[in-house]
């Protein structure tokens, strides 16, 4: 199992700012091992973040996002006590949901 | 008379046709957007979503830094202050696979994203925004990068 991810909401404006930062090696695929036998590709594939648990941000990640991914964006209307929830599912079909209050 | 096996193969169907046509949101498909992700330059990428031939805009503002000491962590941001882009995928026009991300925005998000990406070597590096209306824009910027971030 992966590590949890850390997400920070903050309001700021008229909205929250959300932060996050997965756990995740995000292999390329383009590497080789120390025996040159080349390193399968496993990254994330899809994020989902939802605001008191209606989705409000998707993502499709490819091999490029860097390691232990961040990402950071801006709920609109949100306020101190709503819940933000992430969840990431990668190309192993392993998943992980997060949540975090607003504050 | 009409099974219930056919009639579900059949919404199946329709299903598929309008989530290649674009109908539906992302999150209703199934799959990752695979030919995109594989495809190795911007026409590819262009041809695996689907969508319309990118224009240059002002309107999209893309922060990348123009040099890039890891190119294994390569910080960019893109937002648009224009109403009705659905979603913005980020390009790198030398890596392996050209595109890195798409990120699809609902109307409770501003259209506002920062990640970090890696980069193989020095790029172009594209914001490409999909309006609601089928309309394509995009920014660029190139990033020099000198210690790459694929490969070791």
């Amino acid at each position: 199992m992966s590590d949890p991810m850390r997400i920070r909401a903050q309001v700021q404006g008229g909205g929250a700012v959300v932060r996050v930062l997965m756990s995740h090696e995000m292999e390329t695929g383009q590497r080789k091992d120390a025996a040159g036998k080349t390193i399968p590709a496993w990254h994330i594939t899809e994020v989902v973040a939802a605001l008191n648990g209606r989705p409000v941000l998707t993502a499709q990640w490819g091999t490029a996002i860097a390691k232990n991914p961040f990402t950071e964006f801006v709920v609109k209307g949100a306020k101190a006590g709503d819940r933000i929830s992430i969840s990431w599912t990668d190309n192993r079909g392993d998943k992980r949901t997060d949540e975090a209050t607003v504050a | 008379m009409q099974t219930r096996r056919e009639t579900m193969a059949r919404s199946a169907a329709v299903a598929l046709m309008l989530a290649g046509a674009g109908v539906l949101p992302a999150r209703a498909q199934s799959a990752w957007a695979k030919a995109a992700f594989e495809g190795k330059s911007i026409d590819d990428v262009i041809k695996g979503l689907g969508i319309a031939k990118p224009v240059e805009s002002k309107d999209i503002v893309f922060t990348a830094p123009d040099i890039a000491e890891n190119g294994a962590v390569v910080p960019i941001a893109a937002s648009s202050a224009l109403p009705g882009v659905k979603r913005i995928a980020f390009l790198v026009e030398k890596n392996p696979t050209t595109l890195a991300g798409i990120f699809e925005f609902t109307e409770a998000v501003e259209t506002n994203v920062k990640t970090r990406i890696k980069m193989g070597q020095t790029s172009n590096v594209l914001a490409v925004a999909i309006m609601g209306d089928g309309k394509v824009l995009y920014a660029q910027k190139e990033v020099k990068v000198t210690l790459g971030g694929c490969g070791g």
